[in-house]
């Protein structure tokens, strides 16, 4: 069942949430073992909020949009008295005495939360092999990783966990295990979504996002979680539109473009290349226009991602130095317990981009580095701004390949990050991108095509997204 | 040899604004140690900062009151470094783009350029228990975050500076105005208001600087003085003696008198800013700059002029104004109905502001109301008590809250005038002192002297100290004449 036929029955009293909430946990049950989507199931707190859905129900109350709707959460999202990883090991047995706003939204709307689901530790990586918890499987294929650094959350709603779960995408976390887990995966425009309770990774780029196995259902969740927040001065101050009562618009008249320098660029697997373009096909079989487009600088977005991401990432993770909460290993003064404590809390990728980005800040290196990338950026602002005055939308791949193989490039970080190649860009430019399944590709896995839309544009993004999925 | 000293003075305040900087916990000094604090001030994962608006009308009123320019956009930077005290390990502050920039003050007729004035969060408190305080050596620390998040302002005045009077003043007259416009409380002994002095000599008539020299660790407007004359001192005989001054950071030691190097810090520090990411460019508004434009109380400058048009003397008007007594005097000399400004003066300067000196009580919400010392100062102008009295019956306004006609009642103090009253009791103390008067009469001018003032000591005794001592001393001069 989809989310939206869950809320459904159970607002009009035709299942209990609990029943539901049960279904999912046997589910979980049955192969979390070999899948390892979460770092924490919480079946009990699960049963209870069920049956605080049904309570409300019985009494003649609405509990919401996502009542008795099982939800996962990536293991970066802070919930109030429940442990709160980031994947990594420096925050031990961090209980955050709040929740996320995106959390507090999803309970005030009904939703369940069912477990904190496994990411690359701090969100950094492209595979969830990162994890200090150990690696995910990709449901399709076991021997495969889901993508990162949101894996889990991919692998969660492949898996029939939870049809609905959410991720956070800074460089492409969601879209590209989304495209890996043959899921529907969003990051939304930059600021629609309230980053209050994200554990930081890298402040200018972080977007909380959801993943769903349909676009309504994801365009549901999108609804509950987005809007103004005043604890997050990022957050944009309008109220954004309905998407779940605008998806099916239609694409007549919308203009698509393809993007050369992402579709056609080396390493783009052939059949990865051949879903966009019957992706593209299909849109124009719906009345859309079809052309090619080219965006330049689009290939300069890997080298500025990898000099501003780890630049902030390099300050947001200052504070796990022991003193206050977390990991603590003694030393003989307070710089030394810095250091151990660090030394033995973070995973090996984590402290190279702390490295990277230390060096890229420092006195010196400053307009050659950070200063550079952040030009870049403005470059690829500008590049997709006049791309979008012809077009409504533009198509890309999100990953260049199917998902790969468990161990395949944990050795080698550079073809790791390369793996961000088409989602980054839009991610540097704050702008609204998802990933829709459409077809397979090598080994009969998943393939995702890549919708990019210009900022707070999330309600055309999703039409096309909503006759893609139609399309198959 | 003969220098100049250049000094440049970068003063830190604390905002008097209700809640901290970036979150909505009380800003207050003296809590119980790490009660004021929530998820934001302590840095928790997953929290973001939202900047207090209050912060940013009283930079803009400050902006007014300074002629700063206000930029079109200021930005927040983080200051990044490892210290147990700051939740973050990185401090908020600006950088590149400060809130205001190229502000000035006169000081004594001298415009003394204003760099800059930022805002930043503070930290928290740090206790090292054990090795002499230090962190390095302490057996253990412990951290009070209450202060962690609290605004803070620091204001870089340009190196206009020439001599450690002027600098004391130059603080002064800062801090004047930054009470007036409630700012901060600017009070140098509690730590919201931190100032470092940068002090360099060089020739006098050259034009390049000298090598910088940061002072820290002043106290009050005194140590500030003491340690910019004692530092240009130091460096001029450092010079004299044909060394170069190293660049470092002094520490004032106030009970020395003599500031010492301190222990320079391993390697040179690298903040390695850069722009905020959580927090938006700060633009402040046409209707928030005409905000703070009409909300500007009035300045020290104007306060003093106008004291002294009322008849206060210049220095009286300047300490009034400094003790934040412009208003508490000026009201109460318009209300006089025989007295002078002078008369409200003295009990301004004397017993009202050693009461808020010894208690520390607000100018503002005095007991002795200014209506009351108008009636006070009528009181001793129109004899009908001593100025000493007057005094008295301050302290017990002050204290109780009563009137001062009420305490004059109270206590009997009214005094007595009336000559033949006051005649009589001198004529009996002349009577029971018949040695006494002989010497007197036979004694030079010094003798004499000594010998009126027991005289009188004698006829304030017999008048419980209420006999009108013009009158006793013209009645003395007449009978001890002979």
């Amino acid at each position: 069942m989809t989310a939206l036929e869950i809320a459904a029955a159970v607002r009009a009293g035709e299942r209990s949430a609990r029943e539901v909430v049960d279904e999912h946990l046997a589910t979980i049950e049955a192969r979390e073992s070999e899948i390892h989507a979460f770092n924490l199931v919480l079946a009990d707190e699960a049963r209870a909020a069920a049956d605080a859905v049904d309570a409300a129900i019985a009494a003649g109350d609405d509990p919401g949009p996502l009542a008795g709707v099982p939800v996962a959460l990536k293991d970066n999202l802070c919930t109030r008295g429940i442990r709160t990883t980031g994947g990594s090991r420096i925050l031990d047995d961090w209980h955050p005495p709040y929740d996320a706003t995106v959390v507090e939204r999803l309970r005030a709307a009904g939703a369940v939360a069912v477990g904190k689901t496994n990411l690359d530790e701090f969100a950094m990586g492209s595979s969830t092999e990162n994890s200090a918890f150990g690696p995910t499987s990709n449901p399709h294929d076991l021997t495969r990783v889901p993508g990162g650094s949101s894996g889990g959350s991919a692998a969660a709603v492949a898996a029939g966990f939870a049809p609905i779960s959410l991720g956070s995408d800074t460089g492409g976390s969601i879209r590209q295990p989304a495209a890996m887990c043959g899921v529907v995966g969003v990051k939304p425009t930059y600021g629609r979504v309230s980053r209050y309770g994200l554990i930081a990774f890298a402040s200018s780029l972080d977007q909380i996002g959801p993943f769903g196995a349909t676009v309504a259902d994801a365009a549901l969740a999108l609804d509950v979680i987005g809007g103004p927040d005043p604890r997050d001065s990022t957050c944009i101050p309008d109220a954004p539109p309905s998407l779940i009562d605008s998806l099916d618009g239609g694409v007549d008249g919308v203009r698509v473009g393809i993007v050369e320098e992402l579709t056609d660029a080396e390493g783009v697997e052939p059949e990865v290349r051949d879903a966009v373009l019957r992706a593209a096909a299909a849109l124009e079989a719906a009345g859309a226009t079809v052309d090619r487009v080219s965006v330049p600088s689009v290939v300069y977005g890997i080298s500025a991602y990898y000099m501003i991401a780890p630049a902030e990432a390099s300050s947001n993770l200052a504070r796990y130095d022991g003193v206050r909460y977390g990991l603590r290993v003694d030393g003989d003064d307070v710089l030394s317990m810095n250091a151990r404590t660090r030394a033995a809390g973070f995973g090996p990728e984590v402290k190279r981009r702390i490295m990277l980005g230390t060096y890229a800040l420092s006195a010196g290196y400053y307009d050659a580095y950070y200063g550079k990338a952040q030009r870049v950026r403005t470059l690829i602002i500008r590049d997709f701004a006049h791309a979008f005055e012809s077009h409504n939308v533009l198509l890309t791949p999100t990953a260049p390949t199917v998902a790969f193989k468990i161990g395949e490039k944990s050795a080698d970080p550079l073809s790791m990050y390369l793996a961000d190649v088409c989602t980054v860009p839009s991610s540097l430019a704050g702008h609204a991108a998802m990933s829709v399944p459409f077809g397979t590709g090598a080994a009969n896995m998943p393939v995702g095509v890549q919708v990019l839309a210009p900022a707070l544009a999330e309600v055309v993004m999703f039409r096309v997204a909503q006759v893609l999925e139609s399309a198959q | 040899m003969t220098y100049e000293a250049v000094i440049g003075l970068e003063s830190h305040v604390e905002l008097l604004t209700e809640t901290k900087l970036f979150c909505s916990c009380p800003n207050e000094f003296g809590a119980e140690p790490n009660t004021n604090v929530c998820p934001v001030c302590l840095g928790l994962p997953g929290s973001l900062p939202v900047l207090n608006e209050r912060a940013v009308e009283l930079a803009l009123r400050l902006a007014e009151a300074l002629n700063f320019t206000v930029p079109e956009r200021s930005l927040f930077a983080r200051k990044n470094y490892f210290y147990p005290d700051m939740p973050k390990d990185f401090q908020i502050s600006q950088y590149e783009e400060p809130i205001l920039a190229d502000g000035q003050l006169e000081i004594d007729g001298v415009m003394i350029g204003i760099e800059r004035a930022h805002l930043e969060e503070d930290t928290g408190k740090s206790l090292h228990v054990g090795g002499g305080g230090r962190i390095h050596e302490a057996a253990h620390s412990l951290i009070d975050y209450n202060r962690a998040g609290v605004p803070l302002m620091e204001i870089v005045s340009r190196p206009d500076i020439r001599t450690a009077e002027q600098a004391r003043a130059y603080v002064a007259e800062l801090r004047g105005v930054l009470l007036a416009i409630g700012l901060s409380d600017v009070k140098m002994e509690e730590g919201s208001m931190r100032v470092d002095a940068n002090v360099s000599l060089r020739k006098t008539g050259a034009s390049e600087f000298g090598t910088k020299v940061e002072v820290k660790n002043m106290n009050s407007l005194r140590s500030l003085g003491r340690a910019s004359e004692h530092e240009i001192e130091r460096q001029a005989a450092v010079l004299d003696a044909g060394e170069r001054i190293p660049q470092e950071t002094r520490h004032w030691d106030e009970s020395e008198g003599r500031t010492h190097g301190m222990r320079s810090k391993e390697g040179s520090s690298d903040y390695r800013y850069f722009p905020e990411p959580d927090l938006l460019p700060v633009s402040p508004t046409a209707e928030a700059r005409d905000k703070a434009r009409g909300s500007l109380p009035e300045l020290p400058a104007a306060m003093r002029a106008r004291l002294v048009n009322l008849g206060i003397s210049e220095q009286g008007a300047r300490t009034l104004v400094d003790a934040g007594l412009a208003t508490h005097t000026s009201t109460a000399v318009v209300n006089l109905a025989v007295g002078k400004a002078r008369d409200v003066e003295v009990l301004e300067l004397g017993a009202v502001l050693a009461h808020i000196n010894e208690t520390g009580e607000s100018p503002t919400d005095l007991r002795l109301t200014a209506e009351g010392t108008a009636e006070l100062a009528d009181l001793v102008a129109s004899g009908v008590i001593s100025g000493s009295q007057g005094k008295e019956v301050a302290a017990v306004s002050l204290t109780a809250g009563t009137s001062p006609k009420a305490v004059v009642e109270e206590r009997g103090l009214a005094q007595v005038s009336d000559e033949s009253e006051l005649a009589a009791i001198i004529d009996a103390v002349i009577a029971a002192n018949p040695d006494e008067v002989a010497a007197y009469r036979a004694g030079d001018e010094k003798a004499q002297k000594k010998k009126r003032g027991f005289f009188m000591g004698e006829a304030m005794k017999a008048t419980k100290g209420s006999g009108n001592p013009q009158v006793l001393n013209s009645l003395l001069d007449d009978r001890l004449k002979g």
